[in-house]
């Protein structure tokens, strides 16, 4: 049976002190690896006989824009269908450089998913087959999930919302 | 497949003219069940390509979660999978209670199962309902409607509301089942196996339906497990994973159940795991009711868990109570305590693993929330399905899939 304690050990013997900051919140391991090498880290998941995971559960981005140098956190959840243990591993990017590489080759559903975490962050997956926005508009030149796009301001009171049943003749 | 490469229509050497049709499937064609749009590339009839655009809908429900204290964030989920939403609605409220350590009594676990297991025959009932409609049959749709219409009441005695439910609150239910729920639920249970029978019988054996989705829009279990297929889909291509049995939420533990599954991933073998599941989620509400009136005394009363600081207080404390008053606006505005942390917690839902991963950083809303919606990651597997299929064929893979516009956009 896998353990949290043994693919850590497993990933250690490999990749010695590059991987950082293990963890097991709520019971789910999860490490930091840099950046140049989040595809061995992800192709020695998939292929060693024992971990395989070969599963992409989820992939997205978090912004951190007091963290200099490491705005950006990519966050791959993997999954271990035959085991049936879950991991999570980050990869943290400045935000001048967004540079990270395409999982697209080990998984297929990294794609869309990668293309929706390129649309909100702006993050650059470097060999993805067709790096474009998904959800927004093709326009658009910025990367709204990122915390310096602030929602608007629910007082405001310069905006016609009449016809939204708010403010106008109704108010 | 070789006549895809090779169009049938011969252009005079050195024309321009395409050889191709484009074929704008969508936005807003009725047969697309939702508002996305397909744009295919055609030699006579059938595909050489399609390129799925999705996004018409979004609403940026992650960002606005951003803002939002948990109770808020509710009705979001809503309108993920809005055939479904109990599903969601349960889903964000154990992400909450695991976030918070809040720690659900048994009966609200049992109460929260049926509710979900009739989310899920609504949601099949559509699905497999609506692949009938696109093959020629509207019978069978317009004969079950009237047992979603009798889930909805179910819901509406709970919670008040049909479509977009916003059931439950973060420890239990917002008020305890009352009679009237459960004789809907008896007649539910008494009714519906004989009315699901008949939709078998109108549709597994019929002939055309059998032709029209037998080696439709198939899949391999490899494919499938490499585009991130989960749900019934996955199923259907003969893997057996389902979160309630791999991740028990809810106390699904305490169930027996068997999880269908197929062999081919076509249109047919889909239709098959879901009614399949139909009859185990019947039987899951079967044995749940019959755990909930096992309780007694005061424990076959309780509808929700032990947690002052985040279960809202009863209406009638609100009215009468300062102190009520005050947890309810505290509760409301998010002014509890929230502890630091990431979770990422899963269910299935109607069309496959609908996750919540939550990273809190102690403030009154979440610092990030994302919704792993299934089924915008297996939509993009559509163009290698459909390569090389009828147009028709097209149609009737779109709705197998079980794809819902509202979740694939957020």
């Amino acid at each position: 049976m896998l353990t949290n304690e043994h693919i850590k050990n497993k990933l250690v013997e490999k990749f010695g002190d590059a991987l950082t900051n293990f963890s097991e919140p709520y019971g789910m391991l999860t490490f930091e690896a840099p950046k140049d090498l989040n595809l061995k880290v992800m192709q020695f998941l998939f292929d060693d006989a024992e971990l395989r995971f070969q599963f992409l559960t989820d992939l997205q981005a978090v912004h951190y824009p007091d963290d200099k140098g490491r705005e950006l956190a990519v966050v791959y959840h993997l999954h271990n269908l035959a085991d049936n243990i879950r991991i999570r591993f980050k990869v943290f990017t400045s935000i001048e450089q967004p540079d990270v590489f395409t999982a697209t080759k080990l998984y297929e559903s990294a794609n869309w998913m990668e293309r929706e975490t390129y649309d909100f962050f702006g993050v650059n997956f470097i060999g993805h087959p067709n790096l474009k926005r998904v959800l927004n508009v093709d326009e658009m030149d910025y990367f709204p999930m990122r915390k310096e796009f602030p929602l608007e301001d629910q007082t405001r009171v310069d905006k016609d919302d009449e016809m939204f049943g708010r403010g106008g003749t109704y108010n | 497949m070789s006549d895809v490469l090779h169009p049938h229509i011969k252009l005079p050497e050195g024309s321009i003219e395409k050889q191709t049709t484009t074929l704008n499937l969508g936005p807003t064609h009725p047969a697309t069940h939702g508002v996305f749009q397909n744009i295919l590339e055609l030699d006579g009839e059938r595909i050489v390509s399609a390129e799925p655009t999705v996004g018409y809908i979004h609403r940026a429900f992650e960002k606005i979660a951003e803002r939002r204290p948990l109770y808020q964030i509710t009705p979001l989920t809503d309108r993920l999978n809005y055939c479904s939403s109990p599903i969601n609605n349960m889903g964000w409220h154990l992400t909450c209670e695991k976030l918070l350590g809040v720690k659900t009594p048994k009966r609200v676990d049992y109460l929260r199962i049926i509710i979900m297991e009739l989310a899920r025959i609504s949601d099949h009932l559509i699905c497999n309902s609506i692949v009938g409609v696109d093959t020629g049959a509207y019978t069978g749709f317009l004969y079950v409607m009237q047992y979603r219409e009798l889930i909805y009441e179910i819901y509406e005695e709970v919670c008040g509301s049909r479509l977009t439910t916003n059931i439950g609150r973060i420890g239990g239910f917002e008020r305890n089942f009352t009679n009237t729920a459960f004789e809907k639920l008896e007649k539910f249970l008494r009714e519906y196996p004989a009315v699901l029978k008949e939709f078998e019988n109108l549709f597994t054996r019929n002939r055309i339906f059998m032709e029209r989705t037998i080696a439709c829009g198939p899949i391999s279990a490899e494919r499938a497990l490499n585009y991130g297929f989960t749900g019934p889909n996955l199923r259907a291509a003969g893997v057996d994973y389902d979160v309630r049995v791999h991740t028990p939420y809810s106390s699904y533990e305490d169930f027996q159940f068997e999880i269908p599954v197929g062999t081919t991933g076509d249109c047919y073998d889909r239709y098959l795991v879901r009614n399949q599941e139909m009859w185990q989620s019947l039987s899951i509400i079967e044995q749940a009711y019959k755990k909930v009136q096992e309780f007694k005394g005061a424990e076959a009363e309780v509808y929700h868990a032990d947690a002052p600081e985040y279960y809202l207080p009863e209406k009638k404390d609100v009215y009468t109570k300062m102190e009520a008053l005050i947890w309810h606006f505290k509760i409301i505005m998010g002014e509890t305590e929230i502890p630091k942390g990431e979770v990422y917690q899963s269910v299935e839902g109607g069309n496959g693993e609908l996750g919540f991963y939550l990273i809190s950083d102690g403030g009154r809303t979440p610092y990030r929330l994302h919704f792993r919606r299934p089924c915008f990651i297996y939509y993009q597997a559509y163009p290698e399905i459909v390569k090389g299929a009828m147009l028709s064929d097209a149609i009737v893979t779109l709705s197998s899939l079980n794809l819902i516009a509202g979740e694939m956009d957020t």
